[in-house]
């Protein structure tokens, strides 16, 4: 059984490309070798910034011989039929055989698949690879027609065996497969002959490669993490950095060097921006005053002075970095101490999107919502609208332009430079959060209240212009919105009802979207009714009223004619906002999946009133759930379902609704004046239990039902001939349905 | 650096005479690159950027600078091999630097051009852009062109072991006369970047925009035959001078932040509709590849 190796050696291979590209190469050759036959023990894959790398342990020699039987013409179709089958099958007349079918006699053919040669399949099996090779860019170079990440210069493609090694004789637009290679392009640059796997790897170890990323890796965090203890510092972790620098070098060397003096009042997440970002350095931090004071960095080779040129080097690059982010940064402080009103300014002309407005009309609308939500989640009005006002304003700032992932962090700084209270300048950073499902969420209300307002903004936005995401497509990341509120309303304990504030800002969104082209008339109309809204929280019900009522203020009577905006305000506004909610929930059930609570339970507390209270909706399914996961929770909901399909049925049948007037002493059997008892017993502890909020005692005084209801089910006939008793069973039925439906639908509830 | 090309089988030009961003502006590069003839040339180019205007404070960023340009097509095997050649030749000793080929894709809106390549660090500063085109004013590059640039003065300062560019000297330090770097362009930095930033006349700079625009589009439609000389003669170079000029109009109008988001867009878009339209029109000339 041979062992392959393969190297595909070419110019610099981006490192971010390198990861997929091994996983690529192993399943696309295997895949390959499998289909055609073969069969292989083991398979590793590897990369350096010049090559991939393939290597197969216990490769088959052969593809097996297979024997494929192929059905001809019956024996006396036309001589044309015959001569076609033994044109296809390459074969004689002679070397048919003849059997019987179904349809008479026929020929047929047995043909012999010969088995092939390992090398021959790898040959074509690789060829085919690379010229399909998924890259996620590639290019052409010089005169040729292949396609590579970058100029693809050799391919190296051996057979080993314990008896020597045989090279794979393949092309590839005039690139020849070889057993040679090159060791480091500085440190050991001649050509290399190899006879399998281990040699090459050692031989490249000698030549100044390592060809594992891993171990590449390894050797720079322990490298670094060792040089930063030394000084009593510690390496500021890194994961994607380290990966990416991993793959810029064949052969790591690690250099600590010291940040100058004039930079270290640099915010250090500016300083860590900055080193990464440009130069790929890590940061290194001193655990004691928590600032950055040295980068580490990873150069490709050893030098005889020991790295002290190319340190020298990356210092003075990066005093150069640095004192532009400086010049920023001072920049930027000159205008947050004077108020930031030229950033402000400057937003009037930043579009933010081109059908929603500019940043400044966007803030706008943020601030007013803002205040609208502060007293909601207990914040001082004043205090969220005067942190909206500011919170984005770093957006117009040089240091965000240059680096727009520290949005927010200059934000922070910048308020707090520019003189505003603490809780001011932490909003303009914790509003964005969350950013991930496990990010820290707000949790001044003044943070809350603008993130909170910010992300409904956006939400409401896209909907109102018909932008929602799709499938895999959400470009404006409102999944990850609409996630942070919920996120933001739960963890925080916020008793907010969204479907108010979602009427309010789509609303909101309508106007600016109409105003410019709204007679007066209107745009009277939609300032009354975004008052109104506050008031009704419904839309529909808010815009009758400030019709009537301005149908009696006006001279003439107020009518929306058909075909104008605020009709199509009217027809289209419940949809969006019964569609903007449902969004929320559906994210929600996401979430509470997560958690193990079931979509129907969800479902059943969804069918309940103030459902876009998503504290309040939370509560009842997880108080339903844990009822639920009792034996009593069980059955209580299969005996709440007989007695409600029983009443079901009945009302029906009869036509009537039964609703009221059970009465105990109409009872005939003593489970059924024991039903009696325990429902006034469970309805005395429900009732102050619901008045509390305190649906887990509510549902338990339910689970305590499921014992009289089914020993009521057990002993008495519902539908029996006496209409009286029939009646007053039939409504002690309702009695049931009544009490149990109080903390959730438990028709929905499945099982 | 001109040597060491000029060895290697390039034409040395002259740099182009008008305003440009970056030396591949020069037609030696954009329409070269265009067609099949094969080309090797060299030139040193100096180049404006508004926006990297920093009143000669910054140490090493100017938007007054000189590039230096190599474009051979096809892009030779051993291209990577000529460049670092060309850095020792100008005593860069691999044995104490660290030479890195980091992934940059190039990519010029404005030239309706991009290619795949990299920057190339010593010891972590960026000393060249090395890029295989494969499209230029919209043109599949066929055959590939390699493009080197190198800016000229952090490779000087690198040789020269200089912190700051200002200090860097510009004749002989023991010459009568010395002159520093500084000497010869503080004021001028300091001139252009408040110049750039907050003095350009918009309203002019809109104007010739729309003049060079319109101007290049007229030479276009022109006929192909002169009627004077009764020759084929298509005028692409003309044109793509008043293309040049529109793109550093859109420069300076850019530094003066007078364009927003959304128009940003638009203005690229322009001048990228003129470059395609100078490439469509020099692939119709001899040195474009065209045979009668």
């Amino acid at each position: 059984m041979p062992d392959l190796l393969i190297e595909l050696f070419s110019e610099e291979i981006p490192a971010r490309m390198q990861a997929r590209a091994r996983e690529d190469l192993q399943k696309r050759v295997t895949d390959g070798l499998v289909e055609a036959g073969l069969t292989y023990a083991a398979a590793r894959a590897f990369s350096t910034p010049r090559r991939l790398v393939l290597a197969l342990e216990g490769l088959s020699e052969r593809s097996p011989t297979l024997l494929e039987e192929r059905k001809g013409p019956r024996v006396d179709a036309p001589e044309k039929a015959l001569e076609g089958f033994l044109r296809a099958t390459g074969l004689t007349r002679e070397q048919l055989g003849v059997r019987d079918d179904k349809k008479g006699q026929i020929y047929y053919a047995e043909i012999v698949k010969e088995g092939r040669p390992a090398a021959e399949i790898v040959g074509e099996v690789l060829e085919d690879v690379i010229r399909t090779f998924p890259w996620p860019k590639s290019m052409r170079w010089g005169a040729g027609s292949l396609r590579w990440v970058r100029p693809l210069h050799s391919i190296l493609c051996l057979l080993s065996r314990e008896d020597g090694a045989e090279v794979v004789p393949m092309v590839v637009d005039g690139i020849h497969a070889g057993d040679t290679t090159s060791g480091h392009r500085f440190m050991a640059p001649d050509a290399i002959r190899v006879t399998g796997f281990e040699d090459y790897a050692a031989k490249l170890k000698r030549a100044h490669v390592l060809i594992d990323p891993e171990e590449r890796a390894d050797h720079i965090w322990h490298d670094a993490t060792n040089a930063a203890f030394a000084q009593g510092l510690e390496v500021v972790e890194d994961k994607g950095l380290l990966a990416e620098v991993a793959g810029l070098v064949e052969w790591p060397v690690v250099l600590m060097g010291a940040i100058g003096e004039d930079f270290l009042d640099l915010p250090p997440e500016v300083l860590q921006t900055s080193m990464k970002e440009h130069q790929k350095f890590f940061s290194v931090r001193d655990p004691k005053s928590g600032r950055i004071v040295k980068f580490v960095t990873v150069a490709n080779r050893e030098t005889a002075d020991h790295g002290a040129t190319i340190l020298a080097g990356n210092q003075k690059v990066l005093s150069a970095r640095l004192s532009d982010a400086k010049f920023f940064w001072e920049n930027d402080l000159r205008v947050a101490k004077s108020g930031m009103a030229l950033w402000l300014q400057k937003l009037d002309s930043v579009t933010f999107h081109n059908q929603l407005g500019t940043q400044a009309q966007r803030i706008e609308r943020i601030v007013k919502l803002s205040r609208a939500i502060a007293p909601l989640v207990g914040a001082d009005p004043d205090a969220a609208a005067e942190a909206a006002e500011v919170a984005k304003a770093d957006l117009a700032s040089e240091m965000v332009y240059e680096f727009p992932e520290l949005q927010g962090i200059m934000g922070r700084y910048y308020a707090r430079a520019a003189g505003l209270a603490p809780e001011i300048a932490e909003a303009a950073e914790m509003h964005y959060k969350p950013l991930g499902p496990s990010d820290a969420l707000p949790a001044h209300p003044v943070s809350i209240a603008v993130s909170l307002a910010d992300k409904l903004d956006t939400l409401a936005g896209f909907w109102a212009i018909d932008e929602k995401p799709t499938g895999s497509k959400d470009p404006f990341a409102l999944r990850r919105a609409a996630l942070g509120i919920i996120r933001t309303v739960l963890g925080n304990d916020l008793r907010i009802g969204l479907e108010r504030l979602i009427n309010t800002q789509l609303l909101e969104h309508a106007i600016a979207l109409n105003l410019d082209s709204a007679e007066e008339q209107e745009a009277y109309f939609v300032q009354h009714l975004v008052d109104d809204i506050a008031h009704h929280g419904v839309f529909g019900a808010a815009f009758r009223a400030v019709t009537d009522r301005l149908d009696g203020e006006m001279a003439k009577p107020f009518r929306i004619e058909e075909g104008t905006w605020l009709a199509h305000l009217r027809e289209t506004l419940p949809g969006k906002s019964h569609d903007l909610l449902g969004f929320f929930h559906d994210r929600l059930k996401v979430y509470l999946r997560d958690e193990g609570l079931r979509h129907d339970v969800i479902d059943a507390c969804l069918a309940m009133k103030g459902a876009d209270d998503l504290t309040l909706l939370v509560k009842r399914a997880r108080a339903l759930s844990e009822v639920l996961a009792t034996e009593d929770g069980g059955n209580l909901v299969q005996g709440f379902k007989r007695a409600n399909n029983i009443l079901i049925q009945a009302e029906e049948k009869d036509g009537v609704e039964y609703r009221f007037g059970a009465d105990a002493k109409y009872a005939e059997d003593a489970t059924e004046t024991a039903l009696f008892a325990a429902l006034d017993a469970a309805d005395a502890v429900i009732a102050p239990a619901m008045e509390a909020e305190d649906f887990a005692a509510a549902m338990s005084a339910m689970a305590a039902l499921r014992g009289p209801i089914d020993a009521f089910f057990d002993a008495v006939q519902v539908n029996t001939d006496n209409p009286v008793v029939r009646r007053n069973r039939l409504n002690l039925l309702h009695r049931i349905r009544e009490t149990c439906m109080q903390v959730a639908d438990l028709t929905r509830v499945e099982g | 650096m001109q040597t060491y090309w000029a060895a290697k089988g390039c034409a040395v030009l002259q740099p182009y005479d008008m305003e440009v961003g970056a030396g591949t502006f020069h037609p030696a590069t954009t329409l070269r690159a265009l067609g099949s003839k094969p080309w090797a040339a060299s030139y040193v180019q100096p180049s404006r950027r508004p926006t990297d205007g920093r009143y000669g404070e910054n140490p090493n960023r100017l938007q007054h600078y000189y590039q230096f340009q190599v474009l051979i097509k096809p892009s030779p095997p051993n291209l990577q091999e000529l460049y670092l050649g060309s850095l020792e030749a100008i005593g860069i000793d691999f044995a104490f630097h660290d030479i890195r080929f980091v992934e940059d894709d190039w990519e010029s809106p404005t030239l309706g051009a991009w290619g795949l390549g990299w920057e190339v660090w010593c010891d972590g500063m960026e000393v060249s852009q090395f890029t295989y085109f494969q499209q230029v004013g919209g043109h599949d590059c066929k055959p590939v062109s390699g493009e080197l640039t190198y800016g000229l003065e952090r490779l000087a300062m690198y040789v020269l072991g200089i912190d700051h560019v200002m200090e860097m000297p510009f004749n002989d330090p023991d010459a009568p006369i010395p002159l520093s770097y500084g000497d010869i362009f503080r004021q001028t930095e300091q001139e252009y970047s408040r110049f750039n930033f907050d003095v350009a006349e918009t309203e002019i700079l809109f104007r010739h925009f729309e003049d060079a625009e319109a101007e290049c589009e007229a030479i276009l439609a022109h006929p192909q035959e002169d009627p004077k000389t009764g020759r084929r003669i298509i005028m692409a170079h003309p044109a793509y001078d008043q293309c040049i000029k529109a793109s550093h109009l859109f420069n300076l109008l850019d530094a003066r932040g007078v364009i927003s988001v959304t128009e940003r867009q638009a203005y690229i878009g322009r001048v990228r509709a003129l470059a395609k339209k100078c490439a469509d029109a020099f692939v119709e000339t001899e040195a474009g590849g065209w045979q009668a």
